[in-house]
C-alpha cells in the first residue's frame, strides 16, 4: 500500500522533471516544478511564504477565528493589558485588539492584492514600451516616469487622496498612482538590455509587430524581476496605508486597519502600550514575510541565474 | 528576377553613429548573387560583412544605395511578406533562442505570425527535417545543446519556407565535430530546398566546404571575388587576400612578421 503510493509519487516526479515533455502543459508543469524544488530549497523563503499563506488564511476566516466581534465595544474593560479573557488586550473602547488584528488581515490584504493588480501592471507596460520603442516615444514616457518620481510618495499621495476624499478605496488608488515609477524604471533597464539580443531579431526577421515582441518576448523576461520587486515593495505599501490610516485619510473609524489602529493606541504608548505595539508587530511580521518571499522568488525567477 | 538574381547590391553604403563621430562600415559595397547559389563573405572583423548581412536582411534600415533581394527593390522598412522570402541564422545558439519560450512556441511563432495553418504538422516536419525528433518539442533551450540549439535556430529559419537563408557564422560558436555537423546539415537543405545561401565567415575553412563562390572584404569594401576553386588552389589576386589566406594556414614567426595594415 505504502509502497504503491511512493510508487505513484515518483512516477509523478519522473514525469514532471522529464527531459522530453510530451505536451505544452507538461513542459510548462515540469518549468513550474523545478522552480518549486529551487525555492523550497531556500528555508527563509518557505518561512515567508508560510506568512503569507497564513495572513491569506487568517484573512479568509476572520470571522471563524476572531473570539470578539471587531466593534464591539467594553468600556468597562478599555485599556486591559493581555490576559486570559482579552490575548492581545483591549483598547481604549474595550475593543479585543486579537479580534480587530484579525480583521484588519483582511484590509491589508486586500489594499496589497489591488496594489499589486494596478501599479506594477501599468510600470511594466509603460517601461516596456518606452525601452522597446525608444526615441521621442521612450523620451515622453520617461519624462512623465520622472514628474512623479520627483514627488516624495507619501506626499503625493495625501495630495490625491485629499482631492478624492479620504477612504481606503481612495487610499489605494492614491498608493497605485504612487507606486509605478519605480517599475516603469525597472522594466525599462531590463528592456535596454534584452532589446538589442539576437533572439529580439530574429522575432523581427519573422515579421513579428512591436506589440507582439513586447508582450510575447520581453514583457515575460521583465516580469520575473518585476513579481520580486513587488513583493519586497509590499512592506512599503502596507506602511504607507498605514500612515494614510495614520493620518486618518485612509481607513475611517470603526475600520480595524492596522496603521489607524497604531495611530489611536499613540495616546497611551507609555502606560498601555501593547494597544499600539500590536498592530506594530502585525505590520512587522506580515512586511517581513513578504520580504522573506520575494528575496526567495528572486532566487528562483531572476533569469540572470540560469 | 532569375536575370537578376536572388541578391542585387549595388553602392550600399552603412555608417553609424552621426556627424564627426560617424564610423563607416561598409562603404560602396556592390555584388549579386545567383538564385540557388551559395555566396560566402569572408573577412576578418570589423570588415563589415555582418553588417552587410544585417542591411539585406531589414535588421538595419540606415543604410543607403540599392538591395533587391529576388528582383524586388528593397526599402528600408521591409513588409511582411518579405520575411517569408528571406531568413536569417545568427552566430551565437545561446542568444538567439528565447529563454523562457519552449521549441514549440519558438517554431510556432512565425506560422502564427503569417497564418500559414497546420501548425502541429508544420512544426513537426521541420523538427524532422533538421534531423531532430518529435521529443525535442517540448524542450526549453536551456535543456539543449549548442548543436541542438542551432538546428532549432535553423527549424525557425525554414519553418516559413523561405527561398533565400543568411548565415551569420553560424558554426563559429560550436565545437568542431558539432561544427561539421552544421555544415552537412546546411548542405543537405540547400540540395533538398534549393536554398540560396549568403554565409558570412571568418573562417576560409567552412566557406570553402559549403560556398561556389565567395567575396573577401576589408575595411568596408569589397576586396575580391573569386571561386571556391581559386580560393583552393589559391590564386588570389590580391595581396589582402594572399595575406588572409597565410593567416588561415596557422601562424608561424615568418608569416606574422610578413602581415601589413591594408587600409
Amino acid at each position: 500500500m505504502n509502497g504503491r503510493a511512493m510508487n505513484g509519487g515518483s512516477t509523478w516526479r519522473a514525469w514532471l522533471s522529464t527531459d522530453t515533455p510530451q505536451s505544452r502543459m507538461q513542459a510548462r508543469l515540469g518549468r513550474a516544478w523545478s522552480g518549486w524544488l529551487a525555492f523550497r530549497r531556500n528555508r527563509l523563503a518557505m518561512a515567508g511564504l508560510l506568512i503569507v499563506l497564513g495572513l491569506v488564511v487568517v484573512a479568509a476566516l476572520a470571522p471563524l477565528l476572531a473570539p470578539y466581534h471587531p466593534y464591539e465595544q467594553d468600556l468597562a474593560n478599555r485599556l486591559q493589558p493581555p490576559g486570559a479573557l482579552h490575548w492581545l488586550g483591549t483598547d481604549s473602547f474595550g475593543r479585543d485588539i486579537l479580534s480587530r488584528l484579525i480583521h484588519g488581515a483582511r484590509l491589508t490584504l486586500m489594499i496589497v492584492a489591488l496594489v499589486a493588480a494596478t501599479a506594477p501592471v501599468v510600470g511594466l507596460l509603460i517601461g516596456t514600451v518606452a525601452g522597446y520603442l525608444g526615441g521621442w516615444v521612450d523620451a515622453v514616457l520617461m519624462r512623465i516616469t520622472d514628474i512623479f518620481l520627483a514627488f516624495p510618495k507619501l506626499i503625493l499621495a495625501l495630495a490625491f487622496v485629499a482631492a478624492l476624499g479620504p477612504g481606503i478605496e481612495n487610499a489605494v488608488i492614491a498608493i497605485a498612482i504612487t507606486s509605478w515609477p519605480p517599475y516603469a524604471r525597472i522594466a525599462r533597464a531590463e528592456t535596454l538590455t534584452i532589446r538589442r539580443a539576437d533572439f529580439i531579431s530574429a522575432a523581427r526577421l519573422q515579421g513579428a509587430s512591436s506589440a507582439r515582441i513586447i508582450l510575447g518576448h520581453i514583457v515575460p523576461l521583465c516580469v520575473a524581476s518585476l513579481i520580486v520587486r513587488v513583493t519586497l515593495d509590499m512592506a512599503g505599501v502596507i506602511l504607507t496605508a498605514a500612515g494614510l490610516g495614520f493620518l486618518g485619510l485612509g481607513a475611517q473609524p470603526p475600520l480595524p486597519e492596522w496603521g489607524a489602529m497604531i495611530a489611536a493606541g499613540r495616546q497611551n504608548v507609555l502606560e498601555q502600550w501593547w494597544v499600539a505595539a500590536m498592530p506594530g508587530l502585525a505590520i512587522f511580521v506580515v512586511s517581513l514575510g513578504f520580504n522573506l518571499l520575494g528575496d526567495g522568488l528572486r532566487d528562483v525567477l531572476d533569469p540572470k541565474g540560469d | 528576377m532569375t536575370e537578376q538574381g536572388m541578391i542585387g547590391i549595388e553602392n550600399l553604403r552603412v555608417a553609424f553613429g552621426q556627424g564627426a563621430d560617424s564610423v563607416v562600415a561598409v562603404d560602396g559595397v556592390s555584388l549579386s548573387v545567383r538564385d540557388g547559389e551559395s555566396f560566402g563573405l569572408v573577412g576578418e572583423s570589423g570588415s563589415g560583412k555582418s553588417t552587410v548581412l544585417r542591411a539585406v536582411s531589414g535588421l538595419n534600415h540606415d543604410w543607403s544605395g540599392r538591395v533587391a533581394v529576388a528582383g524586388v527593390e528593397q526599402s528600408r522598412r521591409r513588409a511582411k511578406g518579405f520575411f517569408k522570402t528571406c531568413q536569417m541564422v545568427f552566430q551565437d545558439p545561446y542568444g538567439s533562442l528565447h529563454p523562457r519560450h519552449p521549441v514549440d512556441r519558438i517554431l510556432a511563432e512565425p506560422i502564427a505570425i503569417h497564418g500559414l495553418g497546420d501548425t502541429d504538422g508544420r512544426i513537426d516536419r521541420v523538427l524532422l527535417e533538421v534531423g531532430l525528433g518529435p521529443s525535442f518539442r517540448f524542450r526549453y533551450p536551456h535543456q539543449l545543446s549548442g548543436g541542438q540549439r542551432q538546428r532549432v535556430a535553423i527549424a525557425r529559419a525554414l519553418v516559413l519556407e523561405p527561398r533565400l537563408l543568411l548565415l551569420d557564422e553560424p558554426t563559429s560558436a560550436l565545437d568542431v565535430s558539432v561544427q561539421a555537423e552544421i555544415l552537412n546539415l546546411l548542405r543537405r537543405l540547400r540540395a533538398e530546398r534549393g536554398l540560396t545561401l549568403v554565409l558570412v565567415s571568418h573562417n576560409l575553412a567552412v566557406v570553402a566546404n559549403l560556398c561556389d563562390r565567395l567575396a573577401v572584404m576589408n575595411r568596408g569594401r569589397i576586396v575580391e571575388e573569386m571561386t571556391v576553386e581559386d580560393l583552393r588552389r589559391g590564386e588570389a589576386a590580391q595581396p589582402y587576400t594572399r595575406q588572409l589566406l597565410r593567416a588561415s594556414q596557422g601562424y608561424d614567426r615568418a608569416a606574422a612578421e610578413s602581415f601589413r595594415d591594408f587600409a
